[in-house]
């Protein structure tokens, strides 16, 4: 269960079917859940008009991506990582018309990057729909050197571009798709707690 | 240099020192022997004159050695500055607003000269002698909130007023207590103050809010609101904490008057009129306990805020390690005499 | 400048310097200040609550500013007159003069340019093209990339302005000659990160922002304003609690002037139903509130606690308000 109260932190929940032109979807690993069950609440045709991207990311993914394909998706996109497929959310986008739904699901890390994207390529906030799936970990921005730390599943962390020693905290941005980590032992150098896992 | 003006530094060897003028006009925050969250927003008119609350934007002795700061922390760290790009037309907004205001409060340090969008401002005490043409950004060296923000004290957030919300859009933020521009770029109202305790479950934001969006033209308003430093150090924030936190274990009951200081935040809020935006100045007034102590009302008062204060406020006022050397050296400065309502001295 | 200070908001003194008619309804209004100092920069969209004295009967009612943001040594507004109205506009047509002084207030923005939009679509009908005006001034300055389409029922005075000025980024849809603003097409046509505005009589308003939902846009890209009057009803009275006196609000006028006309200084930025700042606690009634705002949700109509004055009325025996 996510940390619950969390005012900096976008809403997630399950996927509605609203009025559109294009649905794109979005997800990574277990996310694809997200979409298969929300797939009995769309109208006739709702996936004619569908493009779902997905990564997999290893174990977690095995066996999704053909049940996705039975959708019907009028196009279907499988990446290696999420890195590789944002380009094309970009791409997607960019030819874009108002009417256009996405909808984003899986880890935290994969919605706040896709949407950083999407709203870089001018879709709005009210058109984005984010349900989490799967995994808890975080993405954390290291406030001292502005590095990114991935796939943080302890409390405190290490910065992997700096070495200092980050508190995580409960604090998230929207435009960075990222928590913030700030030094934990700053007052008293070297009394860091261990690392224990968290997320 | 003139001798208006203190040569003194916020980092490093802390040359800052308070004239007994600028201890006279400090802005005390403190009404009342206690302290808890509440809106308090007031009008921002001329008040007192000779106080902290008589001009629209305050210039003090602080005004070259804090403007010297504030270029060094930018050198260091560009990213204490941004603007999206559609917050453009409200840093002229804001740029405007300064300038005039300036000009008319203090001629002798500050000019403009408006011929149709061609404008000339002088700036005497930073040896600033500029002309540019209003709304192009080609004309001035830097995008116009961080042109003129570099010769005015305080940060500032820049705020986007849509969706009955209000959106961090803008700011230019090197003397912050605690939060991080880059990171809070673009939050909305609740969201970057979601880390603040307490004062959700009260309501203070949601009343908060309501009042700030219907600010208009015309019609600023300000409040105070405070929290306590190790040393006179301007740029408390996250992104060089590492650097600063252990400030915090240097205190000591010998040093805690000379080195704990009272850091006092005058903020207002205006309504910016061709973007709509909402401006929020955030100037920032530091004393020391000694020399806040020579005032007797204030040593008494105080002492018992301190004392009296909630363990959460503690924490986020920043005085969880330094609280009892505080508490220990201000109560010296308390005969349990009773104090005057409001915030001002005897 | 010459101002009052009257709470809520100060005042700024000015003449009305000229008087144009548009068409056979619509007359324009020059108004310059008083004291010669320069009127208040605004943002495209802006309105003025335009103060006068109509014999016993003050009135005070917004007006979207016409003249471009950047011009202040006047402001301009046009008003349409409406014969079954509570008034305001037969007074500006009928009996203002030239010469005459009157005060408005600063300029409020509820209705402003979204500068994150990469396009600005405009939609008007009718009267509701006026906030448009100052907004297309502003957004040409800014070298924005907008389209106008406004529907008319006839040629109403404005459409030849606004073709000399902004050419083909205005297309008109005229009533009297069968034409229909392609609104289904429009929808489905623009890029992401376009901003819709629209302005208009209440059913051409409540048209485009169901067509726009039903298209897939989402309300953040959908901005909107009423020109909502107070409606006119049957006499009551009002008990303000903290004031501790009765008003009594007469048929032709809205429950927020007879509180103004009693001497109370309650806030107030829109008077139209829409911004909220009107905002007042019901401490009991006896009778039925007869909500006419567009701020309340439809709970909090239902719920009886709050009530906004500048637009809706009362019916029963006794209304007591936190005033």
């Amino acid at each position: 269960m996510l940390v619950e109260g969390i005012k900096s932190r976008p809403v997630y929940k399950p996927f509605e079917p609203v009025p559109g032109t294009l649905h794109l979807f979005v997800a990574d690993a277990e996310g694809a859940e997200a979409i298969l069950d929300f797939a009995p609440k769309t109208p006739e045709g709702f996936f004619d008009r569908s493009h779902i991207l997905y990564v997999p990311r290893g174990a977690a993914g095995v066996g999704y991506e053909d049940q996705l394909r039975a959708l019907k998706p009028a196009a279907m996109y499988v990446g290696p990582t999420i890195a590789a497929a944002l380009p094309r959310v970009t791409k997607e986008l960019t030819d874009a018309h108002m009417g256009t739904q996405l909808y984003l699901a899986g880890t935290e890390g994969l919605i706040g990057q896709a949407m950083a994207i999407a709203l870089e390529a001018g879709i709005d906030q009210g058109s984005i729909q984010r349900e989490h799936r799967g995994s808890e970990e975080r993405r954390v921005q290291c406030v001292h050197c502005k590095g990114i730390t991935e796939n943080v599943t302890t409390q405190p962390v290490k910065c992997t571009h700096c070495g200092l020693m980050l508190l995580v905290r409960d604090h998230y941005s929207r435009r960075l798709g990222a928590f913030q980590g700030v030094c934990i032992d700053a007052e008293q150098p070297g009394t860091a707690p261990e690392p224990e896992e968290a997320f | 240099m003139t001798i208006e003006f203190n040569n003194e530094t916020f980092r490093g060897d802390f040359t800052f020192s308070n004239s007994q003028r600028a201890i006279e006009r400090f802005p005390f925050p403190f009404h009342e022997d206690k302290y808890m969250y509440a809106v308090n927003l007031e009008p921002h008119v001329a008040f007192r004159p000779g106080s902290v609350f008589e001009q629209p934007f305050d210039v003090d002795e602080h005004y070259v050695g804090e403007m010297n700061d504030r270029a060094l922390v930018l050198n260091e760290d560009p990213l204490r500055c941004q603007s999206l790009p559609h917050m453009n037309i409200a840093g002229w907004d804001l740029l405007e607003l300064i300038m005039t205001s300036k000009a008319a409060s203090y001629p002798q340090w500050f000019e403009l000269h408006q011929d149709g969008d061609r404008w000339h401002w002088i700036n005497r005490p930073l040896g600033i002698d500029d002309t540019f043409t209003f709304m192009d950004n080609a004309t001035l060296p830097y995008g116009p909130m961080e042109y003129i923000l570099r010769q005015t004290q305080g940060d500032f957030a820049v705020l986007d007023q849509r969706e009955n919300n209000l959106w961090m859009d803008a700011g230019m933020i090197t003397t912050q207590a605690d939060w991080s521009l880059d990171f809070d770029l673009g939050m909305n109202f609740m969201e970057w103050h979601g880390p603040v305790p307490l004062a959700h479950e009260m309501g203070i934001f949601d009343r908060a809010l309501k009042f700030l969006l219907n600010v208009r033209q015309g019609q600023p308003a300000r409040r105070l609101n405070w929290t306590m430093t190790v040393n006179p150090r301007l740029d408390t924030s996250p992104e060089n904490y590492h650097k600063w936190g252990s400030d915090r274990m240097t205190v000591n009951a010998d040093n805690v008057g000379e080195l704990m200081h009272l850091r006092v935040e005058l903020q207002s809020f205006w309504r910016l009129p061709r973007s709509n935006a909402l401006v929020f100045p955030i100037r920032c007034f530091l004393i020391s306990l000694q020399d806040l102590a020579t005032v007797p009302k204030w040593g008494r008062r105080f002492h018992r805020v301190i004392r009296d204060l909630p363990n959460e406020l503690a924490d986020y006022k920043g005085l969880t390690i330094t609280r009892p050397y505080v508490i220990e050296y201000m109560s010296q400065f308390d005969d349990g005499a009773e104090t005057s309502p409001g915030i001002f001295a005897d | 400048m010459a101002t009052k200070a009257h709470a809520p908001t100060t005042m700024i003194e000015v003449e009305v310097v000229a008087i144009t008619v548009v068409s056979d309804i619509i007359k324009r209004f020059r108004f310059e200040p008083v004291d010669g100092q320069p009127l208040p920069v605004f943002g495209g969209g802006a309105h003025v609550v335009v103060e006068m004295q109509d014999g016993d009967t003050q009135r005070r009612n917004p007006y979207s500013i016409v003249s471009p943001p950047g011009t202040t040594d006047h402001y301009a507004v046009s008003v349409r007159r409406d014969d079954v109205g509570r008034g305001g506009s037969l007074y500006m047509h009928n009996s203002l003069q030239v010469g005459d002084r009157l005060f408005i207030s600063h300029p409020v923005n509820l209705f402003p340019i979204d500068h994150r939009a990469r396009k600005h679509l405009l939609i008007a009908g009718g009267i509701g093209i006026t906030p448009f005006l100052s907004m297309m001034a502003q957004l040409e300055a800014e070298e924005s990339h907008f389209e106008l389409h406004l529907s008319v029922r006839s040629d109403g005075g404005f459409l030849d302005e606004i073709h000399e000025h902004y050419g083909k980024r205005g297309s008109f849809y005229r009533d009297d000659r069968g034409e229909v603003l392609p609104l289904a097409a429009l929808l489905a046509g623009q890029p992401l990160g376009t901003h819709l505005y629209v302005c208009g009589p209440e059913g051409m308003l409540n048209w485009v922002l169901k067509s726009a939902h039903d298209a897939g846009w989402p309300s953040q890209n959908v901005h909107y304003e009423r020109f909502l009057a107070p409606p006119i009803g049957t006499p009551y009275e009002v008990l303000l609690a903290v004031s501790n006196i009765t008003v009594k609000v007469s048929a032709q006028q809205s429950m927020l002037e007879a509180i103004e006309a009693a001497g109370i200084d309650a806030p107030y930025m829109c008077r139209g139903g829409a911004c909220g700042q009107c905002e007042t606690k019901v401490l009991s009634f006896d009778g039925e509130l007869l909500h006419n705002d567009h701020f309340l949700t439809d709970d909090e109509h239902a719920g009886g606690q709050k009530i906004m004055p500048c637009v809706s009325r009362f019916q029963g025996r006794e209304l007591v308000l936190e005033r």
